[in-house]
């Protein structure tokens, strides 16, 4: 679980991304323990209201959960939860981006579909 | 109010206005970084907040308390300087039993574990440390403290990567476990970034901004591409500052963009706190 932080988004949003990407890959499955506040501050040298605005982003979506005393949970579904939210915006976060690049380079729609079913061939091999 | 008021604070040096009128709220548990080219007046304003130096006008309280010359009230403030208050001779162990008796709250086990982790001899005098570990020896002051605002001017100087990243770990550990105010300066800015939750920058001996570090990111960013689409693109905005090389120029200009009204070829992205201060500094739109 690493993460190197970039300028594009604020630090507790990349924050959310690491820990929904470590719950996407398995690396927390559902009901177990994620690092406390204070871990995740000082692993990553941010600002523990940092670390918790970034869970509480999870909280709010339901993929973490607060056991009184204890910390923070994986959500049971949490997984199937990030599955259909990456579905959802998937056409908005990558699909759109490019073919705005594809215009720029004066790609068109066929050609475009035609490297999209390549780039499956590709991967099927 | 609880927190650190300073009021209309000015100080002069001689014909040196090195702080004018500045006034700002210190909340608890919370912090600071406090940033300025060298001169601004970061280290002036430590010295009066913490009472070494008198200002010539205005006031400071804390915890609603008048803080001058009141030890009880300065107590409750700990500032670490560059300069060392111990005799050059006393040696490091001793200077840590020395500060329990200035310092009630100071922690003389917790000195003794950081000494052993940052490998800081004990039983060396002060002044044969190295420029590194004289920092080392006023971090570790300054983290044992225990008072409930800590002032930290220059607090990584000297020292190298590896101890500088302990550094930081330490104090999110120690402010995680006893929140309280912590005002850092330093010209280290990116690496402390994201541990500060409010900026405060100081220019020419006045307070230029003073906002959540978040609410400063979000108010401004940057947008680079080829200087024909810059120029027409920040012509009706409010531009910190520009930068060229070559064909290709950046701005960086204050406000939120609107994502559709900016061009094809165009790139935006998120100012940094770094580049955020180097803008406004070199921008001159502050005095």
């Amino acid at each position: 679980m690493s993460i190197k932080f970039n300028d594009e988004k604020p630090i507790f949003m990349q924050i959310a991304v690491m820990l929904e990407n470590a719950i996407f890959c398995g690396a927390y499955v559902e009901e177990d323990q994620i690092p406390s506040i204070t871990e995740l501050a000082v692993a990553y040298n941010i600002n523990p209201a940092t670390a918790l605005k970034g869970i509480n982003m999870l909280v709010d979506e339901g993929l973490l959960y607060k056991k009184r005393g204890l910390g923070m949970f994986v959500a049971a579904g949490a997984s199937a939860k990030i599955h259909q939210k990456r579905k959802n915006s998937f056409y908005a976060n990558y699909i759109r981006p490019m073919i705005k690049e594809a215009r720029q380079l004066g790609i068109n729609g066929d050609s475009l579909s035609a490297m999209i079913e390549r780039g499956y061939q590709d991967d099927g091999n | 109010m609880m927190g650190i008021e300073v009021r209309n604070v000015t100080k002069t040096f001689g014909s040196v206005m090195a702080l004018e009128d500045v006034s700002l709220h210190l909340e608890v548990k919370k912090i600071y970084g406090l940033l300025g080219n060298n001169g601004a007046g970061k280290t002036t304003l430590f010295n009066i907040i913490s009472n070494r130096l008198y200002a010539d006008s205005g006031q400071i309280s804390i915890d609603d308390q008048k803080a001058a010359d009141h030890d009880s009230v300065l107590g409750k403030v700990f500032m670490m300087g560059e300069d060392n208050l111990f005799p050059e001779d006393m040696r490091v162990k001793k200077a840590f039993t020395t500060s329990k008796l200035f310092l009630p709250q100071f922690d003389l086990d917790y000195a003794l574990v950081l000494a052993e982790r940052f490998e800081l001899q004990t039983n060396k005098k002060i002044k044969s440390l190295s420029t590194g570990y004289a920092s080392i020896f006023r971090l570790i002051l300054a983290l044992s403290a225990n008072t409930p605002y800590l002032l930290l001017d220059e607090p990584v100087l000297g020292l190298d990567a590896r101890h500088r990243d302990m550094f930081y770990k330490l104090l999110i550990e120690h402010y995680s476990h006893r929140p309280s105010t912590i005002v850092i300066s330093t010209h280290i800015i990116l690496e402390v970034a994201n541990l500060l939750e409010h900026i405060l920058i100081i220019n020419n001996g006045r307070i230029v901004k003073d906002v959540p570090r978040d609410e400063l990111l979000a108010g401004s960013y940057t947008v680079s591409g080829p200087a024909s689409l810059i120029d027409h693109f920040i012509k009706d905005k409010k531009t910190i500052s520009t930068d060229r090389i070559g064909g290709l120029r950046t701005a960086c200009i204050e406000g939120q963009p609107d994502e559709s009204d900016v061009p094809d070829g165009l790139e935006i992205r998120q100012t940094n706190l770094q580049d955020y201060f180097i803008s406004l500094m070199n921008g001159g739109s502050v005095k």
